[in-house]
């Protein structure tokens, strides 16, 4: 077993940087998500990894080594690739066991350790088939089989579940975070869905132009995002972002906006020293966060009703401020009766501030 | 270490090698060693065929000769014949006959279409000679099928192979020829998502007004690289050489034929050089022109 | 006019011009079909009285023939369809996977060349080579010529085909622990094969029908294939014994149907650009 670091790395294709002086470390048993946006690096840092890849910059480590030279073939890991990558003219079993043939390991126990693999995955049965007479989701088993059964020092997973139906990822997903666990190998595991990665992780990865924007355990991403990208790319509907100005008075300091102004009662002391007076600030403040309130609270503004969608246990009121939308989100199984002019009140608790240029503001 | 690849450069480039050696000399040095053979008096047998001379232009100059240029069995005649050849068989031939076929069938796929479409790859791969003979068989004039069947319903049996030799290879081509322009005339209207048709009839077009609005400028990049493949081919064939020799008389005597009869009949090397380097630059313009076509459908896709 | 009326004559229409589309292609084939058959058969297309194999019997007599179409023009054949099919996997794989530069550029380049340099435009210098290499008359020369000139759009065609497979197949043995060689040989070949059998049929099909090259290459009678062969069934004046070319032709041909229904049975028409060159 063995962790894995980056020590600032960095890979161009040509004029593209895809990965930008890149560090971390990941400790051995964890499995770490790489979430972010199409084409901001998740795939290429996976296969710097796997070694498909070789750096222009920085030193790539696995355990204790420096694996940075090294060939796929000696570092010994276990990838589950997004098309799967069955080989179409072996049997599930040959597929399975293929790692263990170029190892050397004999015919009898090459089919007994893909037996013993593909019981464990409930693929048992399948062993004679051929890829191409499997479901999806015993295809990515299969894969997944094969990825584990000569027992890597690390995992990679990229986007493993997005050919599966909504269903099925569900299941998959559970599948995977309970087979980590128990094999307690090291991870890591591409996606682009955040509900994904929020459940796996033990750690999620944010990136975003082929940097990590912020590694943290997923609560902490999804309640103290780094930046306002973080802030926008987590939840869904994602956090709220009022641009305001900020305004301090003997003992009294407001958020202002052209739409609306807020007291922000209790909170004077907290901000002195870390914003200016008239210094422009964006207030973060997730749906869930805000509730509809009265015009005279101070933590309160105003918007127009844009939108009631009911989703059951929940539902979204979107109100139109300035000329922005926020969300709000009410729990509880009677929607809500609202029309005209609303108040969103923000529970202050859970009021987050970004600096303009969207670095979070560390308050005490 | 910047980039990785499945193979590595030196095993690249050991893949590479054979190939590469048989491109090297069958096809890239025979390019240029025309242009040298053509400007030489090169023979096989006697003293120009160890010591050539170097001729210059001498070659050019008497295949352009403007005195006798577009006599009878010369390099101009030949080109003329060459070109009512190729627009009659390729163009208006095989490319017309070809999407004909492809839109006759475009809404029958099944057991009929399948037919038909063997029948036409059936004509297009069998070797030429064998298909030389059985239209030797065909054309006769006495015997023949086709004359059989024209007497039978009265319209008289020429001697097609003598009084109509050109008339003879063109339809010869067509025939043998046809097939790849419908194959690929289908499967780029395979590709013509049904909506769009359907979109069409809805709005109360005919089926030629769908063919005239929809359907050809949709599939206009291939009937473009169908045109300059079969003109390209068509005019490399040497096939009618089986059919009936260039003659009679020098009457199909297109490029290729003559080519052959010029190098080979009295083994003027530097004469037949210098035809097959003009045939090599008209390739080139056809080739360029496709290529240009070529990228640009990649570059779209 | 009603629509079950309109109906029925779209089908007559329809089936009309099947039948004219199909009799095109088949008349003049129709007397090759049947002569062959007929020990007395002349130009003329008509049922043998007798249904007789007599003329194959005459055909095999002739060993010359025989033996050009049993053994030269399947040497031939053969020959430049092992060299085809394996010198094209190799550079189309090398293309697609290898880190050589200008890979596109090579394999337009390779496309452009032999589309500009024919058979029938290139046939003094490749006779003047294989003259001067001193293969004149050897089945070595055809096959070679062959193998040169099929190769460019082989690669083409082949090289598609190895785009068209994921390079994650390659990859995922890499990182399960292959050797590049192992790459190659237990997941990249059986993934190809389909694609190699293809140009193989492809290579032995032009071949085996090809004329002019044997024709301006060879000179002893013992080394022409049954293209050229076949005129050893006609007359000094250049006219054939029609039954006896009939069914030499008939023999000579049913290769080509066959592999041609194999490809078809096994993958389907696949239709590449210039399949047949
Ligand atoms: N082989 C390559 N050659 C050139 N550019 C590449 C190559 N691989 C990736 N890139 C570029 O690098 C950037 C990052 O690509 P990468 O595949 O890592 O993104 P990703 O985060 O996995 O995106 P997605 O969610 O869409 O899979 C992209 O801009 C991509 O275009
Ligand atoms: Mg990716």
């Amino acid at each position: 077993m063995a962790g894995v670091a980056f020590r600032g790395v960095s890979k161009s294709f040509g004029a593209v940087t895809a990965v930008d002086d890149v560090s971390f470390d990941i400790h051995d048993g964890e499995i770490v998500c790489l979430l972010g946006p199409s084409g901001c690096g998740k795939t290429t840092t996976l296969r710097l990894i796997a070694g498909l890849e070789g750096p222009t910059a920085g030193s790539i480590h696995i355990g204790d080594r420096d694996v940075t030279m090294i060939s796929p073939k000696g570092r010994d890991i276990g990838m589950v690739f997004q098309d799967y990558a069955l080989y179409p003219h072996m049997t599930i079993s040959d597929n399975i066991s293929y790692p263990l043939k170029v190892r050397g390991v004999s015919k009898e126990e090459r089919a007994s350790r893909a037996a013993e693999v593909a019981a464990s995955l409930q693929i048992g049965n399948l062993l004679e088939r051929r890829p191409g007479q499997i479901s999806g989701g015993q295809q990515q088993r299969t894969s997944v089989a094969r990825a584990v059964v000569h027992k890597p020092q690390v995992f990679l997973f990229d986007e493993p579940l997005s050919n599966l139906d909504a269903k099925l990822r569900l299941e998959a997903r559970g599948f995977i975070k309970h087979l980590q666990k128990r094999l307690g190998v090291t991870s890591i595991y591409v996606t682009h869905d955040q509900a994904e990665a929020m459940a796996l992780a033990d750690r999620i990865a944010v990136m975003d132009g082929g940097r990590i924007v912020q590694m943290a355990p997923p609560l902490e991403v999804y309640h103290r995002p780094a930046n306002t990208f973080v802030a926008n790319f987590l939840g869904s509907p994602p956090m709220n972002l009022l641009p305001v100005r900020l305004e301090r008075r003997t003992g009294v300091t407001r958020f202002v906006a052209d739409a609306f102004t807020i007291t922000a009662e209790g909170w004077h002391e907290r901000l002195q020293g870390r914003v200016d007076d008239g210094e422009s600030v964006i207030l973060g403040v997730r749906p869930e966060h805000l509730a509809l309130g009265e015009a005279d609270d101070p933590w309160s503004f105003p918007g127009e009703l844009y939108a009631t969608e009911p989703l059951g246990p929940e539902t979204l009121i979107t109100i139109s401020v300035g000329d922005a939308l926020t969300t709000l989100r009410i729990f509880g199984d009677d929607p809500p009766v609202v029309d005209g002019r609303v108040h969103a009140r923000i529970q202050n608790t859970n009021l987050r501030l970004f600096r303009e240029g969207g670095e979070r503001i560390e308050l005490g | 270490m910047q980039r990785r690849s499945i193979l590595s450069l030196p095993a690249g480039l050991l893949f590479l090698l054979p190939a590469g050696a048989f491109v090297f000399v069958f096809i890239i040095l025979p390019f240029f060693w025309i242009a040298a053979v053509s400007f030489t008096n090169r023979t096989l047998t006697g003293r120009t065929a160890l010591n050539p001379e170097f001729v210059g232009l001498a070659n050019y100059r008497r295949l352009f000769d403007p005195d006798r240029f577009f006599n009878s069995g010369e390099f101009g005649a030949s080109l003329i014949l060459t070109g009512q050849f190729v627009f009659f068989s390729a163009i208006l031939g095989q490319a017309i006959l070809g999407l004909l076929l492809a839109w006759f069938f475009y809404n029958h796929r099944g057991w009929v279409q399948s037919t038909v479409q063997t029948l036409a790859i059936v004509a297009w791969i069998m070797p030429d000679v064998v298909v030389a003979f059985a239209w030797f068989a065909f054309l006769d004039r006495d015997d023949g099928t086709l004359n059989q069947i024209l007497s039978a319903i009265g319209l008289g049996h020429p001697d097609w192979l003598l009084a109509l030799p050109m008339v003879s290879i063109i339809m010869f081509n067509i025939w043998r020829g046809t097939a790849f322009s419908m194959l690929l005339f289908s499967s780029a209207l395979g590709s013509i998502p049904p909506s769009h048709l359907e979109t069409a009839s809805v709005a109360g077009a005919t089926g030629l007004q769908k063919l005239r609005d929809i359907i050809l400028p949709l599939i206009r990049t291939h009937i473009i690289t169908v045109l300059i493949l079969i003109t390209l081919w068509t005019f490399n064939t040497f096939t009618p050489f089986l059919l009936t020799g260039g003659g009679p008389a020098f009457q199909t005597e297109v490029v290729s034929i003559y080519t052959y009869r010029t190098a080979f009949q009295f083994f003027r090397f530097g004469m037949g050089g210098a035809v097959g380097m003009v045939m090599m630059i008209i390739n080139l313009a056809f080739a360029i022109v496709y290529l240009g076509i070529l990228r640009s459908q990649k570059a779209h896709a | 006019m009603n629509h079950h009326a309109r109906f029925i004559l779209g089908r007559i229409f329809f089936y009309a011009g099947a039948c004219l589309f199909a009799s095109f292609f088949v008349l003049p084939l129709l007397w090759l079909t049947v002569a062959p058959f007929n020990t007395l058969a002349t130009l003329s297309l008509s049922l043998p009285e007798e249904f007789s194999l007599a003329n194959f019997r005459r055909v095999f007599a002739n060993t010359f023939a025989i033996r050009a179409l049993v053994q030269n023009s399947v040497l031939q054949a053969g020959g430049a369809m092992v060299l085809v099919t394996i010198t094209a996997t190799l550079a189309a794989y090398a293309l697609s996977r290898s880190s050589i530069k200008g890979t596109d550029v090579i394999t337009y380049g390779l496309v452009l060349f032999s589309s500009v340099v024919t058979g029938t435009a290139a046939m003094v210098p490749i006779f003047l080579m294989i003259h001067g290499m001193g293969l004149i008359d050897t089945h070595v020369a055809v096959i070679l010529v062959f193998t040169g000139g099929l190769l460019p759009a082989a690669i083409f065609i082949m090289r598609d085909f190895v785009d068209s497979i994921p390079r994650s197949y390659e990859e995922s043995a890499l990182v399960a622990g292959a050797s590049p060689w192992r790459v190659f040989n237990d997941i990249a070949l059986p993934i190809v094969r389909p694609g190699m059998m293809v140009i193989a049929v492809w290579a032995f099909v032009n071949v085996w029908g090809g004329f002019l090259i044997p024709f301006i290459l060879l000179r002893s009678s013992g080394k022409m294939p049954a293209a050229v062969a076949i005129y050893s069934f006609y007359s000094e004046a250049g006219t054939p014994l029609v039954t006896l070319t009939a069914a030499y032709s008939l023999l000579y041909t049913l290769p080509v149907l066959l592999l041609y229904l194999f490809v078809n049975w096994k993958y389907g028409f696949r239709f590449f650009g210039g399949i047949k060159s």
